[in-house]
């Protein structure tokens, strides 16, 4: 076979038809009858080898409703139908109508004679024991990686600017898999003041949902914690992303956060997204500047657009609240614990 | 013969006179460049030589893989490519005869060359690991096993998604006693899909993004569907986690849609004389797609499918699955045509130009709007056509709709109070093992065969359906099978996985054990909303269709959503076979299985019909 290296014309004759012109021992077709629906094509065909020469007339090509008993008509064969088979079954009745319900079975015995692996006969079982394994893995065992920046924004506010952040790596296959999540936010100018990161296991328990499980590190300025954390990720219904969890830190405190978000699709890039979080605890911890009870809620609303499905940057605003004692303790510090702050990050993935 | 030969000098200087075709920059075989003719030898009429030039013929044909630079409008990527071409070679047999393939392996990874559609001894299938080792790099293996069959069929890959990446060709086997249905000219149609991104990234992106390629998808503002989804339809679709665009999971975004490898932009073209009637092979060879095939102004005659004949079917679109084929007669006028083979959602489409004379084209129809999946799609009964979800859920009991038989058990369903109505309820397959991998069971999937493909119903033409096929006489060698055997096609579109049954290939599933020569009927049910193109290995199956003692045979068939498809076959070839979903990620996803055939015949000497490592 020859290749063409060269840029070709797409019209270049090549071979020519002489060949494909030359068959003219052929029947031919009517040419006229051409075009209408129902066209009877057996004229041209030569007769099958098995054809026994009956009219199929009634088989109309849009004839899609044909019932099985139509077919009696052919039964004058049924009596032919043989077949090599070691299953004992009668076949010389008439034809079963294709339609028939056929019952359910256990393979037979013969089918679990042999060697597990019928290619072992004949090859090198090292190497198909090999190449078995590898086909095992490459139908369905799939381990995928990647990194996701969900968010890295800016909130622009009267003092200094704040800064916010929620990225992870996600590796694994398609039930288990490790999940490394981080975030945290500051200021600009004075940096992160406070983050945390969660290494995870996760295990999918329903369709939805994953199960996840492991230590959760948070770093602030003043007392870090260290935590146990349980909690669920996935899908719920309305298309939500709900991904929420416990802490049990070594200190014995009892803390919880939820989020959910769901995509609304304005146009098939331009993507709005309504977005919760809050955060609990299980009781006044000083330390950490929370109390107990609900101690803060972000609710916001960000508009992407997706320049790529990993890229898209967006605008939004977000209602920042922090609750009894939480909120107590934020005055202290200075901080407006009910303010408003618009949004402006990107979202990326790779 | 004088008129031919004058034709033949007129196509000729057509050209030469013409000479302004697009210039294209690309490697491909004889066969597939623009204009090609490929002819039975035998067919040829005395005082011509066969065409040699574009096909590879005789007992030992050689092949070498190797990477090869493929291009596409300006850009231009590494193809895994046969003899140095995408698509492949034309091998071209001959039913009776004895074919040896030696298969080079020029890459730095294993491959593998399987031959889809025909009936060989297990061992010669090619499917790594299951009925051989595979093909490591610098190797050459050599395939061997005589030819049983005759048809159109088409070969590739079996190893790492390289069919994706270009390594398939067409294969096509004249019948040893003639066609029964002559043609005057014949062309070699492959479609075929090629992405600028490789399938394993493609893969990672939908695990990682289900609906990432899909920029299709039911917004506020936009609908390209032209339907508008209601609230209530948003709300119920919303709940159960799905989307009703969920028509393909590649799309036009990133593939190219190819005929002969060849792009819409610079269109494969092929040449005819006016009321010549030409066979057209089409094999659809791509890695996702599935294609609605048209010839506008053209009817086509269904001639062949799978490589089998069938009783000629006069229809004007054929949805055609991923590894079907069909052969289509055409008579074209005195003018130009456009073959337009539109991907399923259609995101783009793959175009060819049949002509008269070179440098004609004939206008190319704009894509057709996105469908939208329905109720009958979710597996919920044949509701009648009701647009959207109206019905769903609640079972609202007013439809308009005739109450038809389907309609009524489904209202009888959902009365009972067991809930078998839900979208995942186990209850409603108990074959299924209710893993993560499974986000829905299709609560009452309905008998599809006689059904038009996804969006296809409501086109003002004719369309293909299968209970149209028909073998051409009656068939001596069937035989009522003695059991069924349930195959569920499952899957997860959340999470991108696909399985038989709930279980990935990949979790050691149990194969699907055959006893030799039993006749057994396959049920595959599908309870996604995903049309499945499903293929078994080493067999040709009998299409149940309501055809008796006529029903057509077929290697790969199409399983629209929330229905079924039953085939009936013998196990007359024992060994391990792969039976598997024809996407090929989700076969990689775990759509796959083995279908084991025993006992095992201990031929003496059938350790040397096994291919030789050079
Ligand atoms: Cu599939």
């Amino acid at each position: 076979m020859r290749i063409s290296l060269a840029c070709a014309l797409a019209l270049s004759p090549l071979t020519v038809p002489a060949l494909a012109l030359a068959q003219t021992g052929h029947a031919q077709m009517d040419h006229a009858s051409h075009g209408h629906a129902g066209h009877d094509m057996t004229g041209m065909a030569q007769p099958a080898p098995e054809d026994d020469g009956q009219s199929h007339a009634g088989h109309g090509s849009n004839d899609a409703t044909t019932m099985p008993d139509d077919h009696h008509g052919h039964g004058g064969r049924a009596g032919h139908h043989t077949m090599a088979s070691d299953t004992g079954s009668d076949t010389s009745a008439m034809a079963m109508p294709d339609s028939a319900p056929v019952p359910h079975a256990p393979p037979p015995a013969a089918a679990f004679s042999g060697p597990a692996h019928a290619a072992d006969q004949i090859y090198s079982p090292e190497a198909m024991g090999e190449a078995r394994h590898m086909v095992t893995h490459e139908m369905g065992g799939m381990r995928t990686t990647f990194v996701q920046l969900d968010r890295l924004e800016l909130q622009p506010t009267k003092g200094a600017d704040g800064l916010a952040f929620e990225a992870g790596i996600r590796t694994g296959g398609d039930i288990d898999r490790i999940w490394i999540k981080t975030e945290g936010e500051g200021e600009i100018g004075s940096g992160i003041n406070e983050a945390e990161v969660s290494a995870l296991w996760s295990h999918a328990i329903g369709a939805w949902f994953d199960l996840q499980g492991g230590v959760r590190q948070r770093l602030r300025e003043g007392p870090d914690r260290t935590e146990l954390a349980v909690g669920v990720q996935g899908l719920a219904p309305y298309m939500f992303e709900l991904d929420a969890a416990a802490y049990l830190s070594t200190h014995g405190e009892l803390t919880a956060g939820v989020s959910a978000e769901v995509d609304q699709r304005l146009t098939q890039r331009l993507i709005l997204q309504p977005r919760v979080e809050v955060q609990l605890s299980a009781q006044d911890i000083s330390e950490l500047e929370m109390g107990s009870g609900l101690t803060s809620l972000e609710a916001g609303l960000r508009l992407r657009y997706e320049f790529a499905r990993e890229f898209a940057p967006y605008i939004g605003v977000e209602w920042q609240k922090k609750f009894g004692a939480t909120a107590r303790y934020a005055r202290a510090a200075g901080e407006d614990p009910d303010r408003i702050v618009a949004v402006l990050g990107i979202r990326a993935w790779f | 013969m004088i008129s031919h030969a004058m034709n033949r000098r007129a196509l000729l200087g057509a050209v030469a006179s013409t000479g302004s075709a697009a210039a294209i920059c690309t490697l491909f075989p004889d066969w597939a460049r623009a204009q090609t003719m490929h002819h039975h030898p035998s067919g040829a009429a005395p005082g011509s030589a066969p065409d040699t030039t574009s096909a590879l013929q005789g007992e030992d044909i050689k092949l070498s893989i190797a990477r090869t630079p493929f291009s596409l409008g300006k850009r231009t990527a590494m193809a895994t490519t046969v003899n140095g071409s995408l698509p492949g070679p034309l091998i071209r047999l001959r039913e009776g005869q004895d074919v040896r393939l030696h298969i080079t392996n020029g890459l730095d990874v294993d491959t593998s060359i399987h031959w889809h559609g025909l009936l060989l001894p297990f061992e010669m299938d090619g499917v790594p690991g299951v009925t051989f080792p595979g093909i490591r790099p610098g190797e050459t293996f050599t395939y061997r096993f005589p030819v049983r069959q005759s048809g159109t069929y088409w070969y590739h890959s079996h190893s790492g998604g390289q069919e994706g990446t270009g390594l398939m060709g067409p294969l096509v086997i004249d019948p040893a006693d003639g066609e029964r249905i002559a043609a005057d000219r014949e062309m070699v149609i492959v479609l075929s899909d090629w992405s600028f991104t490789a399938p394993m990234e493609i893969l990672r992106k939908l695990k990682i993004a289900p609906d990432y390629y899909n920029f299709r998808q039911q917004t506020w503002f936009e609908a390209p569907s032209g339907k508008p989804m209601a609230l209530p339809d948003k709300l119920k679709w919303g709940r159960m986690r799905m989307s009703p665009a969920d028509i393909a999971d590649v799309t036009g975004a990133t593939y190219s849609y190819l005929v002969n490898g060849h792009a819409p932009e610079a269109p494969w073209s092929g040449l005819f004389h006016p009321g010549e009637r030409v066979r057209l092979r089409v094999i659809n060879a791509s890695a996702m797609t599935l294609f609605n095939l048209r010839i506008p102004g053209l009817p086509l005659t269904v001639i062949a499918a799978d490589g089998s004949d069938v009783k000629p079917v006069e229809t004007d679109e054929v949805q055609i699955g991923v590894a079907e084929t069909y052969d289509f007669l055409v008579t074209p006028g005195d003018r130009a045509y456009t073959l337009v083979a539109e991907s399923i959602d259609r995101s783009g489409m793959a175009c060819a130009t049949l002509a008269p004379r070179p440098g004609m084209r004939a206008p190319l129809p704009p894509l057709r709007k996105p469908p939208l999946l329905t109720m009958k799609d979710m597996g919920m009964g044949d509701m009648g056509s009701m647009n959207g979800m109206g019905a769903m859920d609640g079972m609202d009991h007013s439809m308009h709709h005739g109450a038809g038989e389907a309609e009524a058990k489904a209202e009888a369903k959902s009365m009972d109070h067991a809930g078998s109505m839900r979208m995942r309820d186990p209850d409603n397959a108990p074959g299924v093992t209710l893993t993560p991998g499974v986000d829905m069971i299709a609560p009452m999937p309905v008998d599809r065969t006689g059904d038009r493909g996804l969006g296809l119903d409501d086109v003002d033409h004719r369309v293909l359906v299968y209970t149209d096929l028909e073998a051409p006489g009656p068939r001596r060698d069937m035989a009522p099978p003695t059991r069924e055997i349930e195959v569920h096609l499952t899957g997860n579109m959340e999470r991108y996985m696909w399985s038989f049954d709930g279980q990935r290939f990949s979790e050691i599933v149990e194969p699907i054990r055959l006893s030799h020569n039993e006749r057994v009927r396959f049920k595959l049910v599908n309870l996604t909303m995903m049309t499945h193109p499903i293929h078994l290995h080493g067999f040709l199956f009998d299409l149940v269709n309501g055809k008796g003692d006529r029903q057509p045979r077929k290697h790969t068939v199409n399983v629209l959503p929330g229905g079924f498809v039953a085939f009936d076959v013998t196990a007359d070839a024992p060994g391990d076979w792969a039976f598997h979903c024809h996407l090929l990620l989700h076969m990689m996803s775990g759509m796959f299985n083995v279908v084991t055939v025993r006992p095992l015949e201990d031929e003496p000497g059938r350790d040397n019909a096994a291919g030789d490592v050079a």
